[in-house]
């Protein structure tokens, strides 16, 4: 049966993991690949990498931390921040990475979608939308840009569609109204983007407890979802979440060591 | 000793760790005379059927290829590599390989296009890379096309996404999954190594 997705989202800042991440025993761990491994080993579905590092030339050690990563992960992972080339595209994908992730960097320059669909397959390019709650806008949001900084004049409907046309294979929906509020996902936005395009779109922003991944993948026809917190702070493991979802009649990959 | 063939598909270096994880000895060649001498092959794949038997005629891949199930060498084809094994694909009306009859053909359902995301599968016969298999092992896939073999005893094992599909094919000594074994956890590197082991 084709399950829905969990995935662990890990900020990365100059090769570490920016929030001290407690596992039993409360202790702190810094390190993105013992960090993938335990992850792994706990049944995570997929990993996804943000890479937060500011200065450029600290790129390469990303770059150190996703061959590494590879090598102690078999499940598919992906890697978003700062990516706005092919060249830093083919760089990540090589390093092992399945697929990239783009978001302002694809809202400057749209053609970087089409570029790296054709070189690497769609299936690789995933688009990373961070959207605001606006009445003024048609689909009621606003796509915002530089870590929901900045406004943007894309309606985040017309957008998600636009990137599906120029070559996207999947759609991270991110609601900065539900980032860090650990109150719950942002259903009605996650619906409206995941049933008008012919991707799957993977919920972001708001995850607090297992049951807001329920709701998201009910209610807001999510193909995945995207947790941190709740299980970086030791909060819930993701067994917990998926023996959640299971008892609800929601499929998920059933984790044999 | 393993033969990873490299034709550019974007999962070789995911098969090359899944390997070494394993502590499997293998090469990663381009060489058709290297091929001409293996004993045991990885066909890997990722991407457009037309792109990927391009690739493999540019580097006269393809005649020492087709010999493999003449001479009984264990071939083990991963996702595109499921569907270039066959006479022809419909994605870009590729002519492939033809080491087993029939066609890769897109999914016709009204779910999401590609079949993105973790699934079962169904075994319809025994086989050797079930070895340790838990029927209640997820495989990871990511496609919008399928093999369609010919003879339906070339199904090994079925998945169904709407639609019931071929997610294992094979006969002889050929054997070839839809899905990422080298990407689905430890019950995908159970497969491989069941695979390594495989003397048909």
């Amino acid at each position: 049966m084709f399950q829905k997705r969990v995935i662990v989202c890990l900020d990365v800042r100059d090769g570490l993991v920016t929030k001290g991440i407690r596992f039993k025993g409360n202790v702190d761990i810094g390190d993105p690949v013992t960090l993938a491994r335990r992850y792994y080993e706990s049944g995570v579905d997929e990993l996804v990498f943000y890479d937060i590092t500011a200065s450029s030339e600290k790129r390469s050690v990303m770059l150190q931390v996703v061959e590494q990563v590879a090598r102690e992960i078999f499940i598919p992972f992906s890697v978003g921040g700062g990516i706005g080339t092919v060249q830093q595209m083919r760089d990540v994908l090589l390093a092992g990475a399945e697929k990239i992730s783009v978001n302002s960097q694809a809202v400057q320059n749209k053609e970087i979608i089409a570029q790296g669909a054709a070189r690497f397959g769609r299936q690789c390019i995933v688009l990373g939308m961070d959207a605001l709650h606006d009445p003024a806008m048609p689909s009621g949001y606003r796509v915002v840009i530089n870590g929901g900084r900045t406004p943007t004049q894309l309606d985040a409907l017309k957008w998600a569609l636009e990137a599906v046309e120029l070559g996207v294979g999947e759609i991270v929906v991110n609601s900065i109204d539900a980032d860090g509020t650990r109150d719950g996902y942002e259903c009605t936005l996650t619906r409206l983007i995941s049933e008008a395009v012919p991707v799957p779109v993977v919920a972001s922003g708001g995850a607090g407890k297992p049951e807001h991944l329920r709701e998201v993948f009910d209610a807001g026809k999510a193909d995945a979802a995207l947790v941190a917190s709740m299980v970086h702070y030791g909060d819930y493991t993701i067994g917990q979440i998926k023996s959640l979802l299971s008892d609800s009649g929601i499929p998920v990959r059933q984790h044999i060591a | 000793m393993t033969t990873v063939i490299d034709y550019n598909a974007g999962n070789l270096r995911s098969v090359e760790t899944a390997l070494h994880h394993l502590g499997a000895p293998f090469q990663v060649t381009a060489d058709p005379a290297v091929v001409a001498r293996a004993d045991r092959v990885i066909l890997p794949g990722v991407g457009d059927a037309g792109a990927a038997m391009e690739e493999l005629r540019a580097r006269e891949l393809v005649a020492e290829l087709r010999e493999l199930p003449h001479r009984g060498v264990p071939l083990l084809g991963i996702c595109l590599g499921s569907q270039i094994i066959l006479e022809r694909s419909a994605e870009s009306d590729a002519p492939c390989l033809h080491l087993l009859p029939g066609e890769a053909v897109p999914f016709s359902i009204s779910l999401k296009v590609p079949h993105m995301g973790w699934n079962t599968i169904v075994p319809q016969r025994d086989h050797a890379i079930f070895h340790g298999f838990d029927p209640d092992s997820s495989f990871y896939f990511v496609h919008s096309y399928f093999p369609q073999p010919m003879e339906g005893d070339a199904v090994i094992a079925t998945c169904t996404y709407e639609q019931t599909f071929a997610a294992v094919v094979g006969f002889g000594s050929v054997v070839a999954t839809q899905f990422h074994p080298e990407k689905s956890g430890e019950p995908g590197l159970r497969m491989l190594d069941a695979f390594l082991r495989w003397n048909p």
